[in-house]
């Protein structure tokens, strides 16, 4: 810490840190718009002007950019200096010379940086009286739209979208003040991350395109904090809702998960909430909620029902539905072989060899295996920090030279393209293949082998360096910081296993825990894995020996999980299947009775994340139609009398004591916490065509949040329950954000607490999954790998119109080789067939699948046996 | 002894001095020299000639080297031959008329930095200097004189011509960094220095054309000579440029030092019939003007600078009485407006804005509150407020014509206030 002075008072800072976030930590008013707390400086936009001062005699001074400028002990600085304030009124005037003046049609109108710092300066009084340039808007697909006028060329958008996300089809044409941002022509932004631009730009040149659908203003929204469901990652974001319609989902930060960055699924998922079922039916016939209630209550008394619990319902709902159907009857929607797999992650994800990193923490890590995961595919916000850790190499080397780490102009000019060394080994080409030291493409058994190989050789001490496995393991070994990134995407017990014998070798020889990063499939695979509970598979077999009649399915289709076959076998036998959920799916149209779940965003509910993180998810409006949360439906069906979360919660921490340490996810504030801000309104207006006086406001008895602007002040709010970002001053989100950087940590991460024994593991790893691998195949046969989407694969989030948009048709994927040897050409049809399904598929050629293999969208095609065999015939050459 | 070693070579037809002719003329004995020497003694003969870079900042070239680290590894030598001031033509005429001078000065340069790569940025319209320093760069490789061994000797050099995609800004040295690398030319944050980290992030040093011009003869001649060149303190002769309304419009090089009256009056002939001098620019566009009073100050580094002006390229720009003043200075802004790269909010909009202001005035749209508008607009793009210098040095002139000019701009300041 060093003291520095700031128009006379002094303070403790921290050293070396830039000035201009420094003075906003200290909550002084400093203007800015090129820096951003995650992109760096870089000195562009001269806002943040300061006067220093050379000494303490010193009483004239110079201008200096704060954001460029490091803290030192004794800096003595003006912000308040009238020179600095003039300026930093020159920067707008000079700005305001080309932004339109549309404010009242602009979608950022209300939480616009630019409007805040003009303000902020206080530049009030136009003196330019040319004309504008002006430019032609490009459609850049359907998450963002695109208004060039109010660029300010702050550049910021660049920062992030290239040479933060590596994104390619972004970039600034022209010169001077005729500075374009866009693609080459229109098109869809193609990076996965392109949301972020939303809120990356200061001002309105990209607004989310989703959110223009159901616009609404800043302060007439409710907020709540929400935990995104749609992979593993958890990240933390807030939702914003008006009228009965979530409107969008922003960026919450959180310092260990996401930071400052949601993938495009994360942010634009969020509409599949919008268009869903929100009443119940009994053979076909849309009911009412009580009759529906009496006839589960009747089925109940007709005997055993069997409880399938899914990964994507909270862990209260599963525990709801165990209670109902008793631990005996409670199964999990994965099959035998996906709950072995997860089994074995949490047992990898304890040993004592592992250290499970956060998300962010993997930037931090210096060399990096991936073994068998398209990472931006299946964990997006994972692949983000990867790239980020990649490219912290030339950080060092800005260092080295005497720049400051966060000097990102000086890191950018100093990079002389060295990377910290990223090995995939992957079934097909990925997005992060540009950003990779190598990369090893192969059939899953053979990055199993490669797997095992490095292992023996991190175990040898690799020298010779002759072979990929070998090369690998010592630049593994030389590592810092290795980390190994594996998954159970490919399905495949020994990938598992070969990554975590690589982690254990390296952590023998290294003597300490090595970073190891597992994905899973799903929001709350973990927690589910961690509840327990018999296999899809032992569920089935209950009602074809005739145990059973009856089940209840939680939340999930299980046409997603298993053979459409097997399924039709098992379920023309019952009498008895209710589905509860929020979606229309193949599950849920043979359901006698269907009740519609409130989804995540009408919920509170518990997950646990990929790096056994529990967190909780908060609801951002009440139930729609007759929805209810899915653990209310089964509460009431009479497994409890749950008044609220917190009864069942207690009730679930009874029952699994090893799950204790998440009885601090339950808040504790001082009081009540506003959904609204203090700005919302129209509490009136809104229902003033049917009555005229202001409704009560709907009760929320799962959480402290309230749907009201009364409540606790900004500051008083934990950070956990904090639903939007507002500072006097600051409306923009990022701006509120970086005026009052909270860091805290949120969340339980049970990965510190647990250990071996600590969840009821065995039911499945009794049995033998699916059929014996012969390793050859038969001729028209191709192993089939599953090729995952990150627009399309999810559930929840492919049912969002924007996402579908995005979401590519249904294929069969080739490697070159096999293509080029059947004469085929790219799009030609195919005959697919596997079990009982047969399919009419164009055909992709996909760069890096190996001979003998082909790949299947997961997600888009019926359920099919991962690593498993699909015959293929042409139907014709293609084009 | 020599008194004009840049172009005493040149031909008489103006076509470029060849091989053999600059040969004769004792061409290359200064590569020779230099390679015969340690680097470091290399860079000590250039500081002690107090040679200073011609490119317009005049910083000690010898020092400049200095700052290069010895460590092994990639350095580049580049020369800076993207000369886009209005009303500069100095580069030029030694690029297309004695081509083998700036191949030998950049293979001295490289030499002293220990660099093994040299660039020749040129400017993207100057086609024909390209022609001829290429067909001397081909005759130079033929000859063993670059390659795998320069001279003979155990030193590899390759020099690389490059034309610019053609931008005013691609002549600042960091931004001709970018754009050589390929990226968009913007300039880059300081330090690290190019010195340092520049061209793909390794030690470079940029200098301007005619400074590298300059090293054979430093070589060959020695320091003392040098600084007999001249008559101030730093050494060497310079090329003088005048445009205008002059008689004898041209190029001469002479003593650094020489008065401006030398230069309008005997060199270019004074001033043609009918125009009298009212002001003139001594290096380019982007200094401040000096009027006559000042025609006696010595066209040097320091004195020009004590004057409130900078000597800049050397290229004087000549205004008379019968040219607005206002509309010169409109003309000069809307070349720079034109020409900033778009990167910093005060340069980038900041000068389309003082362009509209002076079109507005020029008009008969302006008001009396303008001229204040348009003293402020130098405060904003005063030095050290932008990100490089081309806006400081687009505000140079409109600050010394306000100075000067006052009254020209009252009276167009009047017409649209009623």
């Amino acid at each position: 810490m060093v003291e520095i002075e700031i128009d006379g008072h002094t303070y403790q800072v921290r050293e070396g840190a830039s000035l201009l976030p420094t003075c906003l930590e200290l909550g002084l008013r400093l203007p800015y718009f090129c820096w951003h707390p995650a992109l760096g400086s870089v000195g562009a936009c001269r806002q943040c002007a300061v006067v220093q001062y050379k000494d303490a005699e010193d009483v004239r001074g110079r201008l200096v950019m704060a954001c460029m400028t490091p803290v030192r002990q004794g800096l003595r600085i003006g912000l308040e200096h009238p020179e600095a304030e003039r300026f930093r009124a020159s920067i707008i005037e000079c700005l305001m010379t080309n932004h339109p003046h549309d404010c009242p049609v602009c979608e950022e109108g209300g939480e616009c940086h630019l409007q805040d710092m003009t303000v902020m300066t206080g530049h009030v009084r136009r003196r330019y009286r040319g004309f504008k340039r002006t430019h032609r808007n490009q459609h850049l697909g359907p998450f963002i739209n695109h208004e060039m006028n109010r660029c300010i060329a702050c550049y910021r958008c660049l920062r992030f979208y290239r040479d933060y996300a590596g994104g390619t089809d972004l970039q600034v044409f022209s010169s001077g003040h005729r500075v374009y941002f866009g693609r080459h022509r229109d098109g869809p932004l193609e990076n996965e991350f392109s949301g972020n631009l939303v809120e990356v730009c200061p001002t309105g040149v990209f607004t989310d395109r989703t959110f223009s659908a159901h616009y609404a203003r800043k302060w007439d929204q409710e907020y709540a904090p929400g935990i995104c469901p749609h992979c593993a990652v958890g990240c933390n974001l807030s939702l914003g809702a008006r009228a009965g319609v979530v409107r969008r989902v922003i960026n919450r930060f959180h310092p260990k998960i996401n930071g400052h960055f949601l993938c495009d699924r994360g942010r634009f998922g969020y509409d599949a909430v919008n268009d869903r079922l929100v009443r119940p039916r009994f053979e076909g016939e849309t009911g009412v909620s009580g009759a529906a209630l009496d006839i589960l209550r009747g089925w109940r008394k007709e005997g055993p029902l069997i409880g399938i619990g899914s990964p994507r319902a909270s862990l209260e709902s599963n525990y709801a539905l165990q209670r109902l159907v008793g631990k005996e009857n409670f199964h999990l929607s994965p099959t035998a072989s996906d709950r072995q797999l997860l089994d074995r992650v949490l047992a990898l994800l304890m040993r004592p060899e592992v250290r499970v990193p956060a998300p962010l923490e993997c930037e931090e890590c210096d060399a990096i295996l991936v073994l068998g995961e398209d990472v931006t595919q299946t964990a997006p916000r994972v692949a983000l920090a990867l790239r980020q850790a990649v490219q912290r190499h030339a950080r060092d080397r800005a260092e080295a030279l005497g720049g400051q780490p966060w000097q990102a102009g000086v890191v950018k000019q100093t990079d002389i393209g060295l990377r910290h060394p990223l090995f995939l080994v992957v079934p097909h080409a990925t997005h992060l293949d540009s950003v990779a030291h190598y990369c090893h493409y192969a059939p899953i058994g053979e990055m199993a082998r490669l797997g095992f190989e490095i292992a023996r050789a991190v175990e040898k001490g690799a020298d010779g360096h002759v072979t990929p496995a070998s090369d690998i393991a010592a630049t593994l070994l030389k590592a810092e910081r290795p980390l190994i990134v594996c998954g159970t995407s490919c399905r495949c017990p020994e990938l598992l296993e070969a990554a975590e014998s690589v982690a254990m070798a390296l952590a023998r020889r290294r003597g300490s825990a090595v970073d190891l990063l597992c994905i899973v499939p799903e929001c709350n695979s973990l927690g589910v894995a961690l509840l327990g509970g018999g296999t899809l598979e032992q569920a089935l077999e209950k009602v074809e020996r005739g145990e059973v009649n009856g089940i209840i399915v939680l939340e999930d289709d299980l046409y997603q999980r298993a053979s459409a076959s097997r399924l039709d076998n098992a379920l023309n036998r019952l009498d008895r299947l209710a589905v509860i959920d929020a979606w229309n799916h193949r599950t849920a149209q043979r359901a006698k009775l269907f009740l519609p779940a409130a989804p995540w965003s009408e919920s509170v509910g518990t997950w646990v994340n990929l790096e056994l993180r529990a967190q909780r998810s908060f609801a951002v409006q009440p139930p729609q139609g007759s929805s209810r949360a899915a653990w209310r439906w089964i509460d009431a069906a009479g497994a409890g009398e749950w008044p609220d979360l917190e009864a069942l919660f207690d009730d679930l921490l009874q029952d699994y004591p090893q799950l204790r340490p998440i009885q601090a996810l339950t808040p504790d504030p001082s009081g009540p916490v506003p959904r609204q801000p203090h700005r919302f309104s129209g509490r009136t207006a809104l229902n003033a065509p049917r009555q005229m006086h202001e409704p009560k406001p709907p009760p929320d008895p799962d959480s402290p949040l309230v749907y009201s602007m009364e409540g606790l002040p900004f500051h008083l709010q934990p950070p956990e329950l904090q639903p939007f970002y507002w500072q006097p001053g600051w409306d923009s989100h990022s701006g509120a954000l970086n005026a009052n950087p909270r860091q805290a940590d949120r969340g339980v991460r049970l990965v510190d607490s647990m250990g071996p024994g600590d969840w009821p593991i065995g039911i499945s790893a009794t049995e033998s999954p699916g059929g014996e691998k012969t390793g050859r195949y038969r001729r028209g046969y191709w192993q089939v790998v599953p090729r995952y989407h990150i627009f399309g694969s999810e559930f929840i989030s492919a049912r969002a119109p924007a996402i579908v948009q995005r979401t590519p048709g249904p294929y069969v994927a080739l490697g070159p080789e096999d293509v080029v040897k059947l004469g085929l050409r790219s799009g030609a049809l195919l005959r697919v067939h596997w079990d009982d399904e047969e399919l009419v598929l164009p055909l992709i050629v996909e760069h890096g699948l190996s001979p003998g293999v082909a790949a299947l969208p997961w997600g888009l095609v019926p359920w099919f046996p991962a690593d498993g065999e699909i015959g293929l015939q042409p139907l014709e050459k293609g084009e | 002894m020599e008194t004009k070693p840049l172009t005493g070579r040149f031909r008489e037809d103006g076509r470029a001095v060849s091989l053999k002719e600059y040969h004769a003329a004792g061409g290359y004995d200064g590569l020779m020299m230099a390679l015969s020497m340690h680097p470091d003694n290399v860079q000590k003969r250039v500081q002690d000639a107090r040679l200073r870079g011609r490119g317009g900042a005049g910083f000690p070239t010898g020092l400049k080297w200095s700052f290069v680290p010895r460590t092994p590894g990639d350095k580049y030598f580049i020369v800076n031959a993207d000369e886009m001031e209005p009303g500069t033509f100095k580069d030029r005429e030694l690029m297309e008329r004695d081509p083998h001078q700036v191949i030998e000065g950049a293979a001295i340069g490289a030499y002293a930095i220990g660099a093994h790569t040299a660039y020749i940025f040129i400017r993207g319209e100057y086609r024909y200097a390209e022609k001829c320093l290429q067909q001397a760069l081909d005759e130079a490789y033929l000859q063993g004189i670059l390659g795998k061994r320069v001279m003979g000797r155990d030193y590899a050099l390759d020099i690389h011509l490059h034309l610019s995609g053609g931008r005013y800004i691609c002549g600042e040295e960091t931004a001709l960094l970018n754009a050589l690398e390929g990226k968009r030319p913007i300039p880059r944050a300081k330090p690290p220095f190019p010195q340092v980290a520049g061209l793909f992030g390794q030690p470079t040093v940029v200098n301007n054309l005619e400074t590298v011009c300059n090293l054979p003869h430093i070589m060959r001649l020695g320091p003392e000579w040098y600084l007999s060149l001249s008559r101030c303190e730093d050494g060497g002769t310079k090329l003088y440029g005048v445009s205008g309304p002059v008689n004898r419009p041209g190029l001469w090089e002479l003593q650094l030092g020489t008065t401006a009256r030398e230069i309008l009056e005997i060199q270019a002939g004074g001033m043609r019939p009918g125009h009298e001098l009212r002001a003139f620019q001594p290096g380019g566009a982007s200094t401040d003007f000096l009027l006559p009073e000042h025609l006696d100050v010595p066209l040097d580094f320091d004195s020009v600078m004590a004057v409130g002006s900078r000597l800049g390229t050397g290229c004087l720009i000549v205004l008379d009485r019968q040219t607005c003043p206002v509309k010169m200075v409109l003309n000069l802004e809307t070349f720079f407006a034109r020409e900033s790269c778009g990167w910093c909010t005060p340069c980038r909009d900041g000068l389309p804005y003082t362009e509209t202001v002076l079109r507005d005035l020029v008009a008969g749209r302006g008001c009396h509150e303008d001229l204040e508008l348009l003293q402020e607009m130098i405060q904003w793009m005063a030095p050290g407020n932008t990100f490089c210098a081309l806006a400081p040095g687009a505000m140079a002139p409109l600050q010394s014509a306000l100075r000067y000019f006052r009254e020209d701009f009252e009276r167009y300041a009047g017409k649209g206030d009623g």
